[in-house]
């Protein structure tokens, strides 16, 4: 019983940026209709936002203290960073600390302008190409985007810590009055649960709730349509492609502490929120959302050495495996319209 | 009368001119004893690292390491390095004196291994046939350095292996033309399991979440039977794929398994990450059977354990070499290294360094730089003092950061001391990262060639190629 509800929990959190993913991948594809290859490494930008904060708060100046040496034996050099020496040493701290969460106000306008220029400057031109030359020429551009990522900051994972606060994990064995240490959640895990919830629950009021949200959801239903209706709605999907950027890169950003980041990150994650818009059905936002959870808790029970000793390797393929039952069973996927993708 | 001058007559004299022409090359490659002698004032060696994958950070620093050998070789470097420490078995100098090797200037090509099989070979096989190269030597993971070995063994050249710890490389893939300087799984397995017993008991159940090709599965073979030798239990056994990421389902049952113990037989990013979960489920506070768990890596490296950061304190592991060491060869080295570059060298580093002026001083040796000189230079020697064994036979050399070491004739593996780490509590740099516990001694590290973990494979033949 307790194997089962740790699976779960830990089914959560990578459900949670599976969902993330795919909730952006599925807005650009509900909304301009391109498949984008390069959504993976969006959120690789957004953990290397992190990055970025991190290496600026620890970006130091040297001061020579003689008293002691380095590993050449010469005058050791310290290393102080600017922010503890511009607002006191424990104000530095506590940024360096905190630097993920920070990180957020940089991964926003970064994202946006990414997302921005990404639209603009190169997918604009391929709305009116077959689907395989978008996939062609965004999966084209994430490669470019993952080598310049490895350009600046190398090719091993870089270690982002969580605060202080959120370090350890939190016994639910206890409160669930199982043994103590049988049932032990990482604090950051929960937090990242958290905010994957409140970003989610933040795009579905913003297209339910606001007059831009309706006209982008009125303008997904049929863009002809609105456009008749003398409205800029290509204006306004632009606005949503940069705002799926956005939920891609505040998805990398706080991943960082689960997993340390490095170039490629994105493209593991790519392929898998694939099968989870396509498992959820194209254009669907709240099925991306179902499957993304759906099937990150799948993916942990597969991962369970009882389950892998019965079926050897099944954590590998469980996921396609499911993407191949429900493609054979309902085409248009768990909460796809009608029509999408079964002519 | 018919125009002597038909198309198909015009291209078949064209064929059988320049047949013609290029006989003269055929006859001068035929001519050379071996592949790729060199003619002119130079010599080509091959360089193959990953410069891109998940060990490109190791693969950089075995560039630079390489760069270093080079200049040290030609004497053009602001110092000699290990030119100066290394000597042979007697205390006497090598033969390398700053002048090349054999005379000849030292030139380099390198090579991109992906840390992918397929490309390492593609890569040294251009470096063979392009550029001309008499050796090949570097690499950061056991895959590709068994893959390349073998291609070097046919195509007749040699091969100085650079970071693979798998046994394989020098078990049951051994090749005549291949040699390594590196250490490898048993000798792991045998060099931690006393410091183990010392500081965790004899009474440990282990888990083990192991990468899932060659190096995982000699690893874990190697510390499950030598910490079952001194009493541990070994509680299960899990494959992982290589590049994971996350890998907290495989780490979350591993409290419910019954286990008070976790060895990670991972190795760069994926040890990284594996370490990253284990720390951030608890399982470094946990109690598991009374005791506090605990948990081992037990291929450790510098760059690694400052990607893990602060979850490597206290772990214990072992490593190949550690710039810390206070021999002379390893301080000249460490010094020529962190002034050309600003930081120390890493274990994967050092290794390939020597591999250089290994084979540097073999062709010296042999005065010549026919592989199969090479390989008898290398496998000539009376063994290493104080250890008694029929396979105590080869090149014995010193001064190179490990204290004496054999170059084994017959398995082509090198012997000397073993250092077993711990991630330091309280670092002192950011260089500062791990603590040498215990430097094991190479007879506590010995084994046969023939050893049940080894077993399977031939030497076989040198190939010189041509």
């Amino acid at each position: 019983m307790d194997a089962i509800i740790l699976q779960i929990l830990n089914g959560l959190d990578k459900g949670s940026a599976y969902a993330l993913i795919a909730l952006g991948l599925t807005l650009i594809f509900g909304t301009l209709g391109v498949v984008n290859f390069a959504h993976g490494v969006l959120f690789a930008l957004g953990a290397f936002c992190a990055v970025a904060i991190q290496g600026l708060f620890s970006t130091s100046f040297e001061t020579i203290d003689e008293t002691r040496t380095d590993f050449l034996g010469n005058p050791l050099k310290v290393q102080t960073p600017y922010v503890e020496a511009w607002f006191g040493e424990t104000m530095g701290g506590v940024l360096l600390d905190w630097s993920v969460p920070i990180a957020i106000l940089l991964a926003v306008p970064v994202m946006a302008l990414v997302g921005l220029a990404m639209e603009r400057g190169l997918i604009k031109h391929f709305y009116k190409r077959p689907h395989a030359d978008q996939i062609l020429v965004t999966f084209g551009l994430a490669i470019v985007l993952q080598q310049i990522i490895k350009y600046f900051f190398g090719a091993n994972p870089i270690a982002v810590p969580a605060p202080d606060v959120f370090q350890g994990s939190f016994d639910f064995g206890v409160m669930l009055g199982f043994d103590p240490f049988t049932i032990m959640y990482p604090y950051w895990r929960i937090v990242y649960f958290g905010f994957a919830l409140a970003v989610i629950a933040a795009i579905f009021a913003f297209l339910q709730f606001t007059t831009f949200g309706m006209v982008v959801r009125a303008g997904m239903a049929d863009r002809e349509t609105v456009g008749l209706l003398g409205i800029n709605i290509g204006r306004r999907f632009t606005i949503m492609f940069a705002i799926a950027a956005i939920v891609a890169g505040l998805a990398g950003v706080m991943y960082t502490p689960i997993v340390a980041p490095n170039y490629d990150m994105g493209m593991n994650f790519l392929v898998l929120s694939f099968v989870v818009v396509v498992v959820g059905g194209m254009g669907s936002l709240p099925g991306a959302v179902l499957a993304g959870f759906l099937l990150g808790i799948i993916e942990s029970f597969a991962s369970m050495s009882a389950v892998i000793e019965l079926i050897p390797g099944i954590n590998q393929v469980i996921i396609y495996l499911v993407a191949i039952v429900v493609l054979l069973v309902r085409p248009r996927g768990l909460l796809g319209r009608k029509g999408v993708m079964e002519d | 009368m018919s125009n002597r001058f038909t198309r198909r007559g015009v291209i078949k004299t064209g064929a059988v001119a320049g047949g013609a022409l290029a006989l003269p090359t055929i006859f001068t490659s035929q001519a050379r004893a071996f592949t790729n002698e060199p003619t002119g004032d130079t010599v080509t060696l091959g360089f193959n690292v990953p410069q891109s994958g998940a060990y490109a950070d190791e693969g950089a620093d075995q560039l630079r390491a390489y760069e270093l050998a080079v200049e040290h070789l030609n004497g053009t470097g602001a110092d000699n390095g290990m030119l100066e420490t290394f000597k042979y078995a007697d205390g006497s100098p090598t033969a390398l004196t700053g002048n090349g090797i054999l005379g000849k200037r030292v030139e380099y090509v390198t090579g991109d291994t992906q840390t992918n099989t397929d490309a390492a070979r593609a890569s040294a096989r251009s470096m063979i046939e392009k550029d001309g190269a008499t050796l090949i030597t570097g690499g950061s993971s056991s895959g590709p350095a068994v893959a390349v070995q073998a291609l070097c063994q046919e195509a007749g050249v040699i091969f100085m292996a650079g970071l693979t710890h798998a046994n394989d490389t020098t078990g049951k893939d051994k090749r005549a033309n291949g040699f390594r300087h590196f250490f490898n799984s048993y000798m792991s397995g045998a060099a931690l399991a006393p410091v183990l017993e010392a500081a965790y008991g004899n009474d440990r159940k282990a888990y083990y979440l192991t990468a899932d090709y060659n190096w995982g599965y000699t690893t874990e073979q190697a510390i499950t039977e030598a910490t079952e030798a001194m009493g541990w239990e070994t509680v299960n056994k899990v494959l992982t794929p290589v590049g994971q990421g996350d890998f907290s389902s495989y780490i979350t049952p591993v409290l419910q398994s019954g286990a008070d113990t976790l060895v990670l037989v991972h190795y760069g990013g994926d040890m990284v990450n594996s370490l990253t979960n284990a720390v951030q489920f608890g399982l470094r506070e946990a109690q598991a059977n009374g005791k506090d768990f605990q948990i081992i890596v037990p291929l450790f490296s510098r760059l690694m354990a400052r990607g893990a950061g602060e979850n490597i304190k206290g772990i214990f592991g072992s490593t190949n070499w550690h710039w810390s060491l206070p021999d002379e060869g390893s301080q000249a080295f460490t010094r020529s290294f962190g002034t050309k570059y600003g930081f120390p060298p890493s274990q994967a580093a050092h290794t390939v360094y020597c591999q250089t002026l290994l084979y540097a001083d073999a062709v010296e040796r042999a005065g010549s730089f026919n592989p199969c000189a090479v390989v008898e230079a290398l496998e000539t020697g009376d063994g290493l003092p104080g250890i008694d064994s029929p396979s105590n036979t080869g090149f014995v050399f010193d001064g190179l950061g490990n204290g004496p070491t054999l170059y084994r004739a017959g398995d082509h593996q090198c012997f000397k001391d073993v250092l077993v780490v711990k991630g330091k509590e309280e670092p002192e740099s950011e260089f500062d990262l791990l603590e040498i516990v215990e430097v094991t001694p190479t007879e506590q590290v010995w084994y046969e060639p023939d050893h049940p973990q080894f077993a399977g494979g031939q030497l076989g033949e040198c190939n010189p190629g041509a």
